[in-house]
């Protein structure tokens, strides 16, 4: 694969904001939920993102808000991903009423919108971060089912396919060796598209505090109690959080153009 | 195939799906959680009793199946039970209440995205040089990235606090008052002739829907520039060159030919639409079917929230038959 400049800045991003997850405990200055200056200071040289409105440092609980979105992004496409590829490969490959049925459940889930489905799902099985995770990976479970379906229904009759059948291997191993390594770059692609939209549901239900409980720092729900001081003109409480999140978001939409870009490259040659 | 038939066929076809997100919201919200009733309430100790006759009040003591069959018949007449929070308010009064709020919210959100989306692949697509090209198909595979609260927020900012130029939240300012026909404010105020409110709505109703419009604008501007790019290497441009028919002129020509797959799109978005107006509602603070989901949420108030996730499971069902009809109606090759 041809490394592009899409693909290059958006790994970048997303290495620097895993690493400052990963690091928080040195890179912050602050605790993330205790006081560490006055009420709504201002960025300054002591709190360079300032403070909120309990007084804590900004950049501490950016900087810790990054474990809260990573890791309900890392379970909830890998727990998608999974169940999705094994539903598609299976439902692709034997095809029949198994195929028919879960095409059609696939297919009203993607028609419908997938925060709200995501919003029910949160509510339903209770606000915490596992919860949320679980919820968002089962709106994106279609995402990867019919991107699979789709790919094995054209493959499963290339002749090296046919050949393997041919030799008598079982089921499992046709689809995991000679299938499944075929659909990787598509997964690649489709793994980075939803990571980006996971980040963007994980705000989101974090925005409609379904996600963590006070005072733990998460970007959605900072950025939710910053509105409320939009009047007092704290804006530093409204651009950090939300920069971050459009900033990770980003990231993984330019990997996943970078991707594919070079896919398409790769395609035409 | 008759166009009639193909309506009714599609349409039967819709009931399915609608059933099956029925079917689906209906064992998220009411058989996973433990008793919605305790939920809603936050406590544990409250007499048996009451509770018993709280869960007969509001139809939870029957047995499952039997309240699927009811909710989904009372459903389609038009009654959505009763609020648990709030005893003996009607949510399907709640709704109708709310609903034009979200409509109006939507039907601007929409021409904003038409027309930054179409107009910034427009002027790419008529561009000789390749810079603004790769710039436009980047800015239509990256708008959907852009958190809505937080674009919101900003925006709020900016022309509220610091330009202060435009409101930062609602439908209308305080002590503007408005008689409701259709429940669209720009529009009600526009059939009665009253230029101030007009003036005022309007004001409000600028950045919720450029926020909106905005992050749905890309994928407009992408096909807008993929079908121009189409069309313009098509023979019909080599024809109208030879003729030596201005540059301008082909531009316009080519943009109506490329338009036509760009419209049975509009259908496509309506579901990211939903999705991003309850984010764009909850941020400005728009009173509409969003901000009353997260109000009831924030309460777990499940009878009300299971009516407004079962009537956009509706408004989906309604609206991609609504998309297959349009597209059956400009391109007869559909039907058969």
């Amino acid at each position: 694969m041809t490394l592009n400049i899409y693909t290059v800045i958006g790994l970048a991003v997303i290495l620097v904001i895993v690493l400052m997850a990963l690091l928080a405990d040195f890179i912050a200055p602050y605790s993330p939920v205790e006081a560490s200056g006055m009420e709504l200071e201002s960025p300054n040289p002591l709190h360079i993102m300032g403070t909120d409105n309990l007084g804590r440092d900004v950049f501490s609980r950016v900087v810790y808000g990054a474990r809260t979105v990573i890791v309900v992004v890392l379970i909830a496409v890998i727990l998608s991903g999974v169940i999705g590829t094994v539903l598609g490969l299976v439902s692709g490959y034997i095809s029949g009423v198994l195929d028919k049925i879960l095409s059609f459940v696939m297919d009203s889930i993607y028609a419908f919108p997938s925060l709200i489905l995501a919003i029910a799902l949160s509510v339903a099985l209770g606000p915490n971060i596992f919860n949320a995770a679980v919820a968002i990976a089962i709106t994106y479970i279609p995402t990867y089912f019919r991107m699979v379906r789709g790919q094995v229904l054209s493959i499963k009759n290339e002749s090296f396919v046919e050949m393997a059948r041919a030799l008598g291997l079982p089921i499992t191993r046709i689809m995991a060796r000679y299938i499944l390594p075929q659909l990787t770059q598509t997964l690649v692609v489709v793994f980075s598209m939803n990571s980006a939209d996971a980040v963007l549901t994980e705000a989101a239900l974090s925005f409609f505090g379904l996600t963590v409980q006070p005072p733990t720092p998460d970007w959605g729900f900072d950025l939710y109690k910053g509105r409320g001081f939009i009047l007092s003109g704290a804006w530093w409480m409204l651009i950090f959080p939300g920069g971050m999140i459009t900033l990770l978001a980003l990231g993984f939409a330019l990997l996943s153009e970078g991707v594919s870009q070079s896919y398409v490259v790769k395609e035409g040659e | 195939m008759g166009l009639a038939r193909y309506i009714a066929f599609r349409a039967l076809l819709i009931i399915p799906t609608i059933l099956l997100l029925y079917t689906l919201v209906f064992i998220v919200l009411r058989v996973l959680p433990g008793n919605p009733v305790l939920a809603a309430l936050g406590t544990k100790n409250i007499p048996e009793e009451q509770l018993k006759a709280l869960m007969r009040e509001l139809g939870l003591d029957k047995p499952l199946y039997q309240q699927y069959f009811e909710y989904l018949i009372n459903f389609l007449r038009g009654d959505m039970g009763y609020s648990m929070i709030i005893r003996g308010r009607p949510i399907a009064n709640d709704i109708a209440d709310k609903f034009p709020a979200t409509l109006e919210l939507a039907i601007w959100a929409m021409v904003m995205s038409f027309a930054l989306g179409v107009g910034f692949g427009y002027v790419a697509g008529k561009s000789r040089g390749t810079a603004l090209k790769h710039i436009a198909r980047l800015y239509g595979s990256i708008t959907y990235i852009i958190f809505i609260p937080a674009l919101g927020l900003f925006l709020q900012l900016l022309f509220g606090r610091w330009l202060g130029v435009l409101p930062t939240g609602g439908r209308l300012s305080p002590g503007i008052y408005i008689n409701s026909i259709t429940g669209l404010y720009t529009i009600d105020s526009l059939l009665q002739g009253d230029f101030n409110t007009f003036a005022d709505a309007i004001k409000h109703i600028i950045l919720p829907s450029l926020t909106l419009g905005l992050v749905l604008s890309g994928p407009f501007t992408r096909l807008t520039l993929s079908n121009m790019e189409r069309v313009l290497g098509s023979k019909i441009v080599v024809a109208y060159r030879a003729r030596g028919v201005r540059e301008e002129v082909i531009a316009r020509h080519v943009f109506k030919h490329a338009l036509i797959p760009i419209v049975t799109y509009l259908g496509l978005q309506f579901a990211l639409l939903l999705g991003g107006a309850v984010l764009t509602e909850t941020t400005f603070n728009w009173p509409g079917l969003g901000t009353y989901l997260v109000d009831k949420i924030m309460y777990r108030d499940y009878t009300a929230i299971q009516a407004v996730v079962i009537l956009f499971a509706f408004l989906v069902g309604v609206i991609s038959l609504m998309t297959d009809v349009a597209y059956a109606l400009i391109d007869p090759r559909v039907r058969y």
